[in-house]
């Protein structure tokens, strides 16, 4: 597999030029069909919109005004920051959110580093025992790690890093299914660059950093971007292995706190709408790069 | 072949005397050894002790653990709240499965016709899949709010009456399943639209030189190509809706009366609620048993019909 053979989702162009195909007419034409099509596609979409809006919408209300009845959409008493001005002020936020950066840069940086390596070796290298290594690798795929968790648990218990950081990023660093991906990837890199790199006197580890990780940029960014994502989410390990609040990633404070906030429903939009922000920023402005990974690491980089 | 004649050039890194580091480096070993490292003490291990604690009285409150045998397997298979919320987890894969699969689809298609806006339908069905369950569940909490939320609005002003999603029973694990379909369809939408771009364009244009219409390239091309693909979501829809804990535990808790309760939450709360690591370790490996057994009997089923 090249950098060539990555699917290609986002360009508009080809989205344009395939709509020629099934549908039949040329893309200008508006047959009944077609507007059909457009309409069922665009109530669709905005019907996935709803929940972000009514939610964004009640985040900018007053507390009163979010649980009128009958529902009102546009508030009596008009929009508000208050909301957001009380959740921030509570700062919880804050520290959760340089939590969830520093558990997901990590676990990403990490991950993609020692799949790397491995995926090297393993394509590469001829040690006593690969076989049988690559061959455990793989079959780990099928284990749900969720079902670990209870001896996963006691087992970081007595390396005493319950609550800490190494113990939400280190079993996340395991990911036998990007080992598997990248081993593809370098498997289809032809051998001679690195060969006249061996003749100039290079290391293997010099050839890996300096000839091989270039060619891999698409894929790396791709694996990277799925493991960033996986990782920002994750919700059940460090739910299970963080009591102290000031070590939370967002999405498990956040889960703790919404006792906290009571029945203070536009703290809680607004806490959740604040929340959702950091990707969906990062998504507007790397689209292509997200749903180029995302296509390519869920596939198993098929 | 090539890594063996790799081999025999290693001794002219140090004319025949490199140093003990860079003969490791050359045979590869240590390539593989951080991998393996966190490997064998963060999945490996765990495979194995959880194992073993199956058959023990393990305890959180931390006493000794003492070996039991088999007991904890026999109490689980005759613990009706494990086959109960065993049952919850398939009926939860049941469900979603076959929306998870057809509306992704549709939408892919539908976007696929090239209508403007491209960017914009990539965003809304897209865009779900980045945000953290919790944030999830709030807005869902929300828009399922008895007295307060949009749905039982709407129900409402289409003169139904008002439904509590998610304490009736009848309605909880429904309203789960739609907030799992919204939050996770932007995944499978992607491989779709990924899939459909890479269908040859020449298969297109020799139909319409036959005289194929629209729907007839739709059926005999556009869909048969789509089977592979489709397998495979059906299998990653399939392994991740048996795993299903933190949508339910945010929303539910695996109510009302544990209506909803799935069989990873059962694990959690005997395991962490309960104390009882052991009872919890041994249920662990039976769900994981019929993870196992579903999974490659769904892979058999769709390798069979894709040759």
């Amino acid at each position: 597999m090249t950098a060539e053979t990555l699917p290609q989702v986002s360009s508009n162009s080809r989205a344009r030029s395939s709509s020629q195909t099934w549908a039949g007419s040329s893309p200008r034409r508006l047959t009944p069909w077609r507007v059909l099509g457009l309409i069922s596609l665009v109530l669709l979409a905005a019907a996935w919109l709803v929940p972000f809006l009514w939610n964004i919408l009640t985040s900018f209300k007053s507390e009163q005004d979010a649980v009128r009845v009958p529902v009102q959409i546009m508030p009596e008493g008009g929009f508000t920051l208050e909301a957001y001005r009380r959740v921030l002020g509570q700062g919880n936020l804050v520290v959760w959110f340089t939590n969830s950066v520093v558990v997901a840069v990590a676990v990403t940086v990490l991950s993609v580093l020692i799949c790397a390596l491995a995926a090297y070796g393993f394509s590469r290298m001829a040690f006593r025992g690969r076989k049988l290594l690559l061959a455990i690798t793989l079959a780990s795929i099928m284990v749900p790690g969720q079902l670990l968790i209870v001896p996963l648990f006691r087992q970081m218990a007595s390396f005493d890093l319950v609550d800490t950081y190494w113990g939400v990023i280190l079993p996340q660093l395991v990911h036998p299914v990007i080992v598997y991906i990248l081993k593809k990837f370098f498997d289809g890199i032809p051998r001679e660059l690195e060969e006249s790199a061996r003749m100039d006197g290079a290391g293997p580890l010099r050839i890996f950093w300096s000839i091989i990780l270039p060619l891999s940029r698409p894929v790396l960014a791709a694996v990277s971007i799925f493991l960033f994502i996986g990782a920002w989410n994750n919700f059940l390990w460090p739910f299970i292995v963080t009591n102290n609040p000031d070590l939370m990633t967002l999405p498990v404070g956040l889960a703790n706190v919404r006792s906290g906030y009571g029945l203070q429903y536009a703290q809680n939009s607004a806490a959740a709408v604040l929340a959702a922000l950091p990707l969906l920023v990062v998504f507007v402005f790397f689209q292509r790069q997200i749903v180029r990974g995302v296509a390519t690491t869920g596939l198993g980089g098929q | 072949m090539t890594s063996a004649a790799l081999e025999q050039e290693i001794p002219a890194a140090g004319g025949g005397r490199a140093p003990w580091t860079t003969r490791l480096w050359h045979s590869g070993v240590l390539f593989v050894v951080p991998f393996l490292l966190v490997f064998a003490i963060f999945l490996v291990w765990p495979i194995i002790s959880g194992f073993v604690m199956g058959f023990t009285d393990a305890s959180l409150n931390g006493r000794p653990a003492s070996f039991v045998g088999f007991g904890n397997y026999v109490e689980a298979f005759g613990d009706p709240e494990v086959w109960r919320t065993l049952w919850h987890t398939v009926l939860f894969t049941l469900i979603t499965t076959l929306p998870m699969v057809v509306i992704p689809l549709g939408a892919a298609l539908l976007t696929n016709l090239g209508f403007p806006g491209q960017w914009l339908y990539r965003m809304s069905f897209f865009a779900p899949f980045l945000l953290p369950v919790t944030v999830v569940t709030i807005f869902w909490g929300w828009m399922y709010h008895a007295d307060f939320g949009l749905l039982n609005a709407a129900m409402e002003a289409i003169g139904l009456d008002r439904v509590p999603w998610l304490q009736d029973e009848r309605y909880a694990m429904l309203s789960v399943a739609v907030t799992t379909v919204w939050w996770t369809l932007g995944f499978n939408y992607l491989l779709y639209l990924a899939a459909l771009q890479d269908i040859p364009q020449h298969l297109y244009e020799a139909a319409a030189i036959d005289g194929a219409g629209a729907w007839r390239s739709m059926w005999s091309i556009t869909l048969p190509m789509l089977g592979r693909i489709t397998g495979l979501i059906a299998v990653l829809q399939l392994i991740a809706s048996l795993k299903v804990f933190d949508q339910i535990y945010l929303l539910t808790r695996g109510g009302p009366n544990g209506s909803t309760r799935p069989v990873l939450l059962y694990v959690y709360d005997v395991g962490f609620s309960g104390f009882r690591l052991g009872y919890a370790a041994a249920i662990s490996y039976l769900v994981f048993a019929v993870i196992v057994i579903l999974s490659l009997g769904q892979l058999k089923l769709f390798s069979r019909g894709s040759d």
